[in-house]
Order: structure tokens, then sequence, then C-alpha cells
């Protein structure tokens, strides 16, 4: 047993150095450069089979990386066993030990470092998720939730420098999902130590996390804070990954007074050059949907200053909170409008001529190259592009 | 099940039709043999199984006429209170247990290495090693048997205990590696990964987690190691030289008449059995309990 005793308070940061993991030609995970600062709360957020619980499992030692490094703090972890790691896991599938009860499962870990007195640190864990009077049960007789909230306990005991979690909320409803999201991110503020939290569902991560890493085919694409990475996406995967969003391909006509303008289908759009993400002459213009608004045609008012674009309303969905349209531009595009509903005047109606228009400052600028499709839900994306074949990214 | 739907078809659906009539005799039969079937087909596998045990059973408290105990003449406790009247009947019993015994070790040991090895590793001729390790229980007894005996007799291996055991062995590894096999793949390997990632070094896993989740299959592997090997006929038959065990010594007796006391030990087998098993029916459910 290489460690003995538990290093409070000190929590250091996680490097990660060209971290990568070929399965035979496979590449699940490509040159990951990250540094995780001690104590944050940090999301790896991406598509499933992106690479993110090859990461995971590498940090913890279950992997062998194919090359690179892993350093918590000044310390080189790559050599170390995973018993010799200051790193604990709460698994996807939560691999409770289903021959001990809650307490044995809870105390495991600090009984395998020859600690004899667990009892007290034992019973504060699980006061602290909430499952005292659960102590002797076996994990089969408790529910997906209280399972969960045991294989956070189970690693959390053992304050290690970083915590990570792999979809620990996959398996639980909606409701439950919701109730555990708040639950963790008070632990973690609770606790200060450092969680990798891995998953796919976007809002989770943005709810949750300080930092949002955004993963896909192995490699970061982006990362930032959760407004941050939503309000700049830097790629077309992150722009309709997390979120939606409108992409407009186009050509720069003219950069000047920080702000760049480009031409597509006729029109010219206006976009602060710090939002654009290259500096070639291909630029796709994207907007979020809620950020748009749309007016009729005769009652448009005042644009100027305004991107503006012309089209027919095919689709109006009203969820209360807003109203959703789609928009048909004339070379069939078609764009996504959240309107929120806060006068009668402003609803327009299936097939009426309208004007869509949003603030250049709301617009980003991406790589020409991009493709417009990468990212999208799926299910999303075969609606929109009717018997066209899917291309995802 | 839904209620039997014998004229809905012919008019159009109307409640009232469905809330007066009352089904016949015959379809109410029906219906109680339907409800019922998998209880009934229950019953009847359970007795034509225990059948003969209950007949070994009754006839251990015959007063036989004659040699043969195969007619019932008058109820005794002869037979339980006097077993080793013959004591051949018990140096054979002494025999068998013996043999099942150090078999049983030796099988599930090496077996349960052998699982750990095909499931846990990749090594050159894994693949033949699986297959050959089913040969035993595909081989006909008799050939195994009688190759076995060429092979001692090759060897000049004096016939004997030794040889029987290492007959024994050799079947029931067999078995062993199948049913402990069975068990380890079922072991999500990432308890295992769980448990190394809670400090435990590679003994304390296997110590901690991968023993006791495994160690069901090893006891009932165990366990029939043990009375496949008590039990066997045909092999040892082959094997023995002079050593008589029980299933040979029944086998010797049913030329002359079977003594009741035959009976008496195969009763005691069974309830010896039964009895295991329920003790570890009720100490599971009340591990379960607490
Ligand atoms: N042991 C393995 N052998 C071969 N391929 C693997 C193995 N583990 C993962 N992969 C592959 O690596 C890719 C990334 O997997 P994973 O890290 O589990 O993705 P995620 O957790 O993001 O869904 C996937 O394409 C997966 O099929
Ligand atoms: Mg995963």
């Amino acid at each position: 047993m290489a460690r003995t005793q538990v290093v409070t308070g000190q929590v250091e940061d996680l490097h990660l150095v060209g971290l990568t993991k070929r399965f035979g030609t496979m590449t699940a995970v490509d040159a990951l450069d990250l540094t995780i600062p001690a104590g944050s709360f940090f999301a790896l957020l991406g598509p499933s089979g992106c690479g993110k619980t090859t990461t995971l499992r590498m940090v913890a030692g279950l992997e062998d990386p194919t090359e690179g490094a892993i350093l918590i703090g000044e310390q080189d972890v790559t050599q170390l066993r995973p018993y010799q790691r200051p790193v604990n896991t709460v698994f996807q599938s939560y691999a409770l030990f289903p021959h001990l009860d809650i307490f044995e499962n809870v105390a495991f870990g600090l009984r395998r470092r020859g600690i004899k007195d667990v009892k007290k640190p034992v019973e504060d864990m699980l006061e602290l998720v909430e499952l005292g009077a659960m102590a002797r049960r076996k994990p089969g007789q408790l529910s997906g939730g209280q399972q969960q909230r045991v294989a956070v306990a189970r690693a959390l005991i053992n304050q290690p420098d970083v915590l990570l979690l792999d979809e620990p909320l996959g398996a639980l409803d909606l409701k439950l999902r919701r109730q555990m999201q708040i639950e963790l991110k008070r632990i973690q503020t609770e606790v200060g130590i450092t969680f990798v939290h891995v998953t796919h569902d976007q809002e989770e991560a943005m709810t949750m996390a300080d930092t949002v890493a955004v993963m896909n085919n192995g490699r970061i694409e982006q990362m930032g804070s959760p407004v941050d990475i939503y309000e700049n996406p830097r790629t077309a995967f992150v722009a309709n990954f997390l979120g939606q969003s409108n992409l407009l391909p186009g050509q720069v006509v003219g950069r000047e007074d920080g702000v760049t303008v480009i031409s597509a289908h006729n029109a010219t759009f206006r976009i602060p050059t710090a939002r654009v993400a290259t500096d070639g002459d291909s630029v796709v213009v994207g907007v979020r949907p809620e950020k748009v608004t749309v007016r009729a045609k005769d009652r448009a008012g005042d644009l100027s200053g305004r991107n503006v674009l012309e089209g027919v309303v095919t689709d109006a969905s009203f969820t209360g909170l807003s109203t959703q349209y789609l928009v048909r531009t004339a070379w069939g595009q078609e764009l996504q409008v959240f309107s929120q509903n806060l006068s009668a005047d402003d609803i327009v109606r299936l097939g009426d001529d309208v004007v869509v228009s949003w603030d250049p400052i709301h617009s980003f600028g991406l790589d020409g190259a991009s493709d417009l499709h990468a990212g999208m839900d799926k299910e999303l994306l075969a609606l929109q592009s009717g018997d066209e074949p899917a291309q995802v990214g | 099940m839904s209620t039997p739907t014998v004229d809905r078809a012919v008019a159009p659906f109307d409640p009232r039709d469905h809330v007066a009539k009352k089904p016949g005799a015959v379809v109410r039969g029906l219906r109680w043999v339907r409800e019922h079937i998998i209880g009934i087909a229950a019953v009847l596998a359970l007795f034509y199984l225990f059948l003969p045990i209950a007949i070994v059973v009754i006839f251990s408290f015959n007063k036989p006429v004659g040699r043969q105990n195969v007619a019932w003449n008058e109820f005794s406790l002869d037979a339980w209170t006097n077993i080793c009247r013959d004591p051949t009947i018990c140096e054979s019993v002494g025999v068998s247990l013996q043999i099942a015994f150090v078999a049983t070790i030796i099988a599930t040991l090496l077996g349960t290495l052998i699982s750990f090895a095909l499931v846990r590793h990749r090594f050159r001729g894994r693949t033949a090693t699986n297959l050959l390790i089913f040969l035993p229980m595909a081989t006909p007894e008799v050939v195994l048997g009688a190759s076995l005996l060429a092979l001692f007799l090759n060897l000049g291996a004096p016939l004997g205990f030794g040889t029987i055991l290492i007959a024994h062995v050799m079947f029931c590894i067999s078995f062993v590696v199948v049913t402990v096999k069975a068990r380890l793949a079922g072991l999500d390997p990432r308890l295992e990964q769980a448990a190394m990632d809670l400090y435990a070094d590679e003994r304390s896993t296997f110590r901690y987690v991968t023993l006791p989740l495994v160690l069901p299959g090893i006891i009932s592997a165990g366990l029939l190691a043990f009375s496949l090997s008590f039990d066997d006929f045909i092999i040892t038959n082959f094997n023995n030289g002079t050593l008589v065990t029980f299933p040979l010594y029944v086998w010797g007796a049913a030329q002359r008449g079977i003594p009741p006391q035959v009976n008496v030990i195969g009763s005691l087998m069974f309830f010896g059995a039964l009895a295991i098993v329920v003790i570890a029916q009720i100490v599971g459910a009340a591990r379960r309990k607490k």
C-alpha cells in the first residue's frame, strides 16, 4: 500500500500532457493537452465514443496511455498503479461491491490503506450523502439514485486530489438527474476537491461545471466557462453540440474598425472581428436561435445596424415559454428562431413573409471549411434534411 | 392472462353482452387447467424425479424375505440400527469418502486455477486448452476407463487408491472448470478495477473482491466434484485393482441380493445433501435480512 496517509488541504492541479491512447489503429484519445486547476469543477463534454471514458481511465491508471504523461502537481503519475494514485473514480455503472453492505463499500478504501478507525468517517460520509439509514443494506437493495450516492461517498471518503466521475447520472431519470446535479455541485463546493465530470449531456455540463471542455474524436475542440463557449463557439461542432446554431457560409468582403463584413446569398453580415475564429476569407456566419428576432415583413420597423434576412415561416410551435419558428430563406435553408412570447403583436403566422434580424455582436464567425452539420443532434438533422443522407462529423 | 374471447368477433362490441353471460362448465374447466397448467406440470415432474428416491428410502425400512430387497415384507429398523453388519459396506463407504474428499480438493484447486488462467489471460494454446478441457466430459466413460487402464498397465503402476484418485481428479477437473469459468465470466471486471482504484493492490483485490464473488461458484464446483467422484462406477471399475468403493460394492452385492443397508446409506447421502442445501438457504436468507 503506497499511500498510507491522506494529504488533506493541499489539492494539486491535474496536467495531461500529449496524452494519447490508440486501440490498434484507432485513436481513441488524440494528444490531449489539458490543465485542470485544483478545486475546480471540470466537465468533459462530448458525444458518445469521443474518448471521454478512455481519458478518465488513463488518469485513474486503469488504462495505459500509448503516449504522453499525467501529472498531479509536480508528480508524474503515468507509471503508477491505480492504487498508488491520489485519484478516485465514480464509475459509469457505479461498480459497487455486491457482496459488501453500504458501510463496508464506503469503508473499503480506508481499510485498504490500513486505517483502523473507520466508523466515524464512514458515518460522516454517509450523512453527507444522506444515506445514514442505509448503512447495513446491500447495494442491490438500493434505488439507482441511492447507489449513485454510495458510489460518490465511496470515492470521496478517501479525499483524493482528483475525483473522476464517468457519466455518473446517466442511468437516472430526468427528475432525479436534475436533483443529483445540484447535490453533486453542493458536495463539490463543500469538500473543495477537483471534480472531473464526464458527460454527453450539454445542459448537465453547463449547469454544473466551472470549466467545460468540449471533446470530439479524441480531441478537445474548445474549452472555457459555460457562458464563454456557449456565446463564442469557435467550431461548428461546438456551435451545434452546445445548444443550436444557424450557420450561413459566406465570403469576407471587408475588415474594418474591428468589424468583419461577410457576404452570403446576396446579403451582407457584420461580425465583430474578435468573434471570428479564422483569418481566412471563407467564413461561416453563425447566430443562436434565441438571439434572432422575427417580424412580419410589413411591420419590420427600423433594422439599421442589424444583420437581416428575409424568408417565409414554414413552422411555428408554441411551447409556452417561447415560440419556435422555422423560417425558410430564398435559397431553401431553414433558420431556427426562438422568440420569447412578449406581446401578441410579435406573433407571426405560418406562411407569413418575415424579416429575421439580429444584433451583429451576437454573430460569430467560423472557419469556412467547417462541416456545418458537425455535432448536430442526429434526429434533428434527419428532420431538417428530409431525405438527404445524414452526414455527421 | 385475458379472459376467453369466444363470441366477440361475431357482433359489434356491446359491453352488456360481456357482463351478463357466465361461461359454461367446459369453458370454466379449461380455464382452470390453463391457469394451473404450470403447477400441474411441476407436480408431475417432481413426482417423476422423487419416486425412485422415495422407493430407496422406504425400502431401507424393509425386512426383506430372502436376499433380494425388492418386495415389501415388514417394517423394521434393523438396517438403520446396524448399518455395518457387513463390515465391507462401511469399509467401501470409507474408501469412497476418502477418494471423493481428496479428489475434490485437488480437482477444485486445479480447476479453479485453470479457470482463472482461461478467463483472465490470453496465452498461446488457450483455445486448445478450452477445447481439451471439455474432452473428459464428452468422451464415453467406458473409453476413458479402458484407456486409463491401458496407460496404467503400460506404466506398471499398481492399481488401487492412487489410480482411482488420478482418474477421478481427471474427470472432475472438467466439471470444476466449466462451473467456475461461468461464474468468473459473469464477474464484472469493473468491480476489480474499482477495488484497485480504492487502494487495493493485486493481492487485496483478489482477497476482498474477486474471491468472495467467485466463491459460490467454487463451492458448487466442489460439491459437484464430490458427488461425481463418490458415485462413479464405470471408470473406477477399470482402475480399482482390488480396492472396493461403495458403487463397486453395490454392483457386487447386486449379484447376490442388495442388503437394505445399501438403502440406508443411499438415504443418508440424500438427506445429507438435502440438509446442506436447506442450511445454505437459511444462512443465505438470514444474511440477506441482516
Ligand atoms: N478496450 C478497448 N478496445 C478497443 N476499442 C476501445 C476500447 N475502449 C474504448 N474503445 C474505443 O475507443 C473509443 C472511445 O471510447 P470511450 O472512451 O469509451 O468513449 P466515451 O466514453 O466518450 O463514450 C470508442 O470508439 C471505443 O469503441
Ligand atoms: Mg463513456
